[in-house]
């Protein structure tokens, strides 16, 4: 096929010209003509299954799936005939009848394709028979992350896509065929049960409230006003850059300010900041490479595994454990800073500010649903009581904002409190892709060689974009005499984010192809920016503009590197005594297990 | 419970690790033992690198591929409308009386399982069933009888 | 529109000597067969009808270097029995069909998708297919032909789904396009072929375009096994002209009390007693695959229509909302009016919603559900709601 063959046709009588291989709905788009689509999504293949988007085609007898039509030259289309607007109200009304449409009741109730599109198309009472049956409103809630109900499920599959396609997970698929087709997990077992990940993306993807997070709005809001606790919440830096979207504001909007604002309102204690304890991640991840670095080229240790890969996404860690258990060893130890942060809130922070630790309730703002999971991993306790209570996605923050009435475009900007408020530019880019590796990388090569990175403004940009798999190296010179080992060594790092890329790096590492020495891994498409707790909905363009406020926020943080962040270095001197110290090993460090195949 | 191990990999050795050779193993594990265990499936995923929900999604696509316990001898009644004009019902009550067992059940010396299916093939001499693969024809009370004992003898 | 009577004949199952017929391909050139096959009218007997030379003809002119020729033998259309019955008698003008297709458009390697319920006829078919290929070596052909089975899902005799189960999916039907001929296993250019097309194939090729033609009609050319079954005294196969009227078919195979025909199987066309005389089998008429039930005045139209939905509302794929809902709607339809639960004016929605399906459906099956349903529906209504 010749490329860059440019392809005329008419959509309601109009012209456009698009390049071959475009679809209907592109050109449709080109012309700024809304088709209504539900099972499409951008950032996924195309699948041609809901028939929401059927159009007219001069000279075919049936309709045509603008999703899936390739455009051909002389091509007529109508979008909006009568035939058109039949069929589609048929297709709106049939999918309506296979779904529980409890819509006052429901999480997504306004922020629902199919709502939408009922509201287009179907107002006033329905044409067809109910045909939601009482065995599906078995709602599947075992997974601390992910509540899976088949009664509000409309067959689209998207999220069988997202599993495959994004995060080579596969947990779910389609199973049975006609009326008994359905999305399952291996012989329907509880997806607690499964090689779900927790990471959310079905969740972000899914159309109707048939995927959704598993709510913890009400055990924050009941801690809140119990005068008995201490309630402390810490916030991923990836909320800041993404919560007004839930709020009225255009995606890319930094909002920090006026969110600690109005976790303040809320009636939060203290509202501390995870970016903390990405920056204590960065202390110790970082000297656990170089001692791991150490280990292998001096003492030609054969115990230690290299290369070392990122922990702070808890969407890989499960994932590594289901998939690749025999390179858990390659693993840092780290806790995620979540963690961090929850096993020092009822230690560090308790002494410092006089609390009893039985009194601190533990929230957590994440942009992440495999947080949840986190949070309740059996080894998550290291502070003696469960270090984090309650994850709440941004999406349940946004929603106890309105909640509280609050007025967000209103509020004051205020900053973080303190101890364990305080937070550098490093940790701010933990939220994009690459941001682990460049706060981590501008921290150890410091230490190492006395310097600065060797990047203007210290943007390491190598590490930045959203390319799948990143790949960069860095020669280090002239290192401070303890580090002399690491004299000229090419330091050779990769990023990979969306657990598909993730697995491409895994087999080129576990198949001798590859030789880094630090991977970062992120399960979500973005970093936590795309993470599965974000606003819905999501798609490239909106993740760039997330990173790109990551990046901003950076560049106006006074403080760039983890290792100057002054609550850092008071952490260290008052309790820590220093990275990977023993108690730094017994609070910040963790371990994995190895889990089921399917 | 069956042992899969050998037979999973001699059918993976013979038909390869491609995604395209997962028909015909499941097939052949199906022929051997009468259905998919959730053993044998997960084994099957991880021979060829896939997910076992998809094995799973795919086998449950296809309605000779069970995924539920069958019988040594799975019975399947045509339903589809010329065996049901030429009765159909009376084939199955046949079963029913002699198996003493209802559709979808399962004989609990675990011989039978007796299933119904969609047009196989044999309109002109309805009423028709499989037993595994064999098809029976213009079937009888007299001769379902017979073709029964036959099976309980083997 | 011309109707014939009917008009026996014996070219199917006749015995030929396949070493003749290969060996006069052999020595043509590609362009020569399918000039062949184009010039005989030669249309898709599965069902669907889409002329032969002119898929073979696509196929051929693919650059690629795979390409694949498969005989679709996933027979599954309620009251189609036929290709069994080749396979069983005359499976080797199967083999020699697909080689000479082989040759046309340039394929190597052949692939018989056998339905799971015929895999009775496997021991057979491949001690057969082994004594084909060595004579077909001989005359010089490098083409070599597998078999896959089915395992019952008929949704997999529609070819892309078929290419999914090939290549160990389910049998979702997909997108088109990319139509086979193009795009199909494997991503390559490939011919999907009914059985019965394929042996009128090697008719053609042996007999001649110009005799073939002579036989059917102007728009339906040749003959054609008819699967028939239901209320007649003489159920069978039996080998027909094409473009005789409904009325002479029934004169021959009825048992005198006829009321409907369903010609095509379930995803076909119920044709009420008025109807007979003016109704002509073939593509110009009612196309078929070749299934043709008969009802007689004992049997209630409306078992007949909840049967054939039953079976779409399980055999549907599931993919698509007008396929996977609309057959659930239809069947739960029409039980909610019997039962008066809803009213019988009901039915009308029911019959815009079939008309939907018929366009807005994403593959055949979806598209024809409609057919028996608005055909039975419409002629025979007051059996459907009392």
């Amino acid at each position: 096929m010749k490329k860059n063959n440019i392809i005329n046709l008419t959509i309601n009588n109009q012209s456009v010209s698009v390049p071959e291989g475009s679809t209907v709905l592109q050109a449709a788009q080109k012309l700024n003509i809304h088709i209504p689509t539900l099972c499409n999504h951008d950032d996924l293949c195309v699948a041609g299954n809901c028939r929401v988007c059927v159009v007219e085609q001069k000279g075919s007898r049936v309709l045509v799936a603008a999703c899936a039509q390739p455009v051909t030259d002389g091509m007529e289309i109508m979008t909006n005939s009568l035939k058109v607007r039949n069929a589609r109200k048929h297709v709106v009304e049939l999918l309506l009848s296979e779904h529980r449409a409890d819509c006052t009741k429901c999480y997504r109730n306004q922020n629902c394709e199919l709502q939408t599109l009922a509201n287009e198309y179907s107002f006033g009472d329905h044409i067809f028979l109910d045909l939601v049956r009482e065995h599906e409103h078995l709602i599947d809630n075992t997974s601390a992350s992910i509540i899976k109900d088949d009664s509000k499920c409309i067959r689209c599959q998207r999220c069988v896509r997202t599993c495959s396609e994004l995060q080579k997970v596969s947990a779910i698929a389609v199973s049975g065929k006609g009326s008994e087709m359905k999305i399952s997990t291996f012989h329907d077992r509880p997806i607690s049960h499964v090689v779900c990940t927790n990471c959310g993306q079905c969740v972000n993807r899914c159309p109707t409230g048939a995927l959704t997070e598993k709510n913890y709005i009400d055990y924050v809001w009941d801690a809140i006003y119990d005068p008995e606790k201490h309630v402390v919440v810490q916030t991923a830096p990836a909320v800041r850059v993404s919560i007004g979207e839930d709020l009225g504001y255009d995606p890319g909007e930094r909002v920090t300010g006026k969110m600690v604002t109005a976790l303040k309102q809320l009636g939060f204690d203290s509202v501390l900041d995870t970016d903390f304890t990405a920056d204590l991640t960065i202390m110790e991840e970082g000297t656990e490479l170089l001692t791991r670095l150490k280990k292998v080229l001096v003492e030609k240790d054969k115990e230690t595994a290299l290369p070392m890969t990122t922990s702070c996404s808890p969407g890989w860690i499960k994932f590594i454990e289901h998939k690749y258990p025999e390179m858990l060893p390659n693993v840092s130890t780290c806790k995620s800073p979540q963690q961090m942060f929850g096993a020092l809130a009822k230690t560090y922070y308790a002494e410092k500010r006089g609390l009893d630790p039985e009194n601190i309730v533990s929230v957590s703002i994440m942009p992440c649903t495999a947080k949840k999971f986190e949070a309740n991993r059996p080894e998550m306790r290291d502070s003696g009581y469960k270090d984090v209570d309650y994850v709440l996605t941004t999406r349940e923050f946004a929603v106890m904002i309105k909640q509280a009435g609050i007025d967000f475009r209103t509020l004051e900007p205020t900053h973080h409190d303190s101890i364990m408020g305080e937070s550098s530019g490093a940790g701010a880019i933990f939220g994009a892709t690459g941001g682990v590796m460049e706060a981590a990388i501008r921290t150890a090569y410091e230490i190492v060689t006395g310097r600065p990175v060797p990047f203007d403004n210290l943007n390491i940009t190598p590490v930045r974009g959203m390319e799948g798999v990143k790949e960069a190296s860095l020669k280090i010179e002239k290192c401070k005499k303890e580090w002399s080992f690491l004299e000229g060594v090419e330091l050779k790092v990769a990023i990979a984010h969306g657990l598909t890329n993730a697995d491409e790096v895994m087999r080129a590492v576990s198949n001798g192809k590859a030789n880094y020495h630090f991977i970062e891994i992120m399960a979500c498409p973005g970093g936590c920016i795309g993470g599965g707790g974000q606003p819905i909905p999501t798609n490239i363009n909106i993740r760039q503009k997330r990173i790109d406020a990551i990046y901003e926020e950076d560049m106006n943080m006074p403080i760039r590197k983890s290792h100057e962040n002054p609550e850092i270095i008071q952490i260290y001197n008052d309790f820590l005594e220093k990275p990977n110290s023993h108690k730094a090993h017994e609070l910040l460090h963790t371990h994995y297990l190895e889990r089921v195949r399917y | 419970m069956y042992q899969t191990d050998n037979l999973v990999k001699d059918l993976v050795e013979k038909h390869g690790r491609q995604r395209d050779s997962l028909m015909p193993i499941l097939q052949g594990i199906v022929e051997k033992h009468n259905y998919l265990t959730d053993e044998a499936m997960v084994e099957v995923a991880q021979e060829l690198d896939i997910s076992a929900a998809e094995v799973y999604g795919t086998a449950s696509f296809y309605s000779f591929l069970d995924t539920e316990p069958r019988g040594k001898y799975v019975i399947r009644v045509c339903k589809t409308i010329t065996c049901a004009m030429k009765g159909k019902e009376e084939v199955i009550e046949a079963l029913e009386d002699i198996l003493k067992i209802k559709v979808g059940g399962t004989t609990s010396n675990g011989l039978f399982t007796l299933l119904e299916t969609n047009c196989m093939g044999w309109c002109h001499k309805a009423p028709a069933m499989l037993i595994n693969d064999i098809p029976y024809t213009e079937l009888t009370r007299e001769k379902i009888i017979k073709i029964i004992k036959d099976y309980m003898h083997k | 529109m011309e109707t014939k009577k009917i008009s026996k004949v014996d070219l199917i199952f006749e015995h030929i000597d396949p070493r003749e017929v290969l060996t006069k391909a052999y020595g043509m050139t590609r362009d020569e067969i399918i000039d062949e096959i184009l010039e005989s009218g030669l249309k898709g007997r599965g069902g669907a009808g889409f002329p032969t030379g002119m898929k073979w003809k696509l196929c051929s002119e693919e650059k690629e270097k795979t390409k694949y020729i498969i005989c679709n033998a996933d027979e599954g259309e309620p009251g189609t029995f036929k290709d069994r019955e080749i396979l069983d008698r005359v499976a080797y003008k199967v083999y020699a069909g697909m080689t000479i297709a082989g040759k046309a458009v340039g394929a190597k390697k052949g692939i018989i998708y056998l339905r799971g319920e015929y895999k009775f006829l496997l021991p057979q078919l491949r001690m057969q297919l082994d004594g084909f290929l060595k004579m077909s070596n001989e005359i010089g052909y490098d083409f070599e032909i597998d078999f896959r089975l089915g395992s019952g899902a008929y949704i997999c005799g529609e070819e892309s789904a078929l290419f999914e189960s090939i290549e160990g999916k389910r049998g979702e039907p997909r997108n088109k396009p990319p139509y086979p001929t193009h795009s199909g296993l494997f991503g390559k250019p490939t011919v999907v072929n009914n059985v019965e097309t394929l042996v009128n194939s090697v008719i053609i090729l042996k007999y001649g375009s110009k005799k073939y033609k002579q036989m059917g009609t102007m728009f339906s050319t040749g003959a054609k096994v008819f699967s028939v079954s239901g209320d007649t005294p003489i159920p069978g196969i039996y080998e027909l002209e094409l473009g005789m009227s409904l009325l002479e078919f029934v004169k021959e195979f009825g048992d005198g009390d006829t009321k409907a025909v369903q010609v095509g199987g379930a995803a076909g066309f119920c044709v009420p007693r008025k109807l007979f005389a003016s109704t002509v089998i073939g593509f110009e008429g009612v196309p078929t695959g070749g299934s043709m039930k008969l009802f007689n005045s004992s049997r209630s139209m409306y078992n007949v229509l909840h049967n054939y939905l039953e079976f779409f509302t399980e055999e549907s794929c599931g993919q698509c909302t007008p396929c996977r809902v609309g057959c659930q709607q239809l069947l739960r339809g029409v039980e909610s009016v019997k039962k008066r639960e809803s009213k019988s004016t009901y039915l009308n929605e029911l019959v815009k919603l079939a008309d939907t399906m018929k366009i807005a459906s994403k593959c055949g099956l979806g598209q024809s559900v409609g057919n028996a349903f608005k055909s039975i529906v419409e002629n025979f209504r007051e059996e459907i709601i009392y």
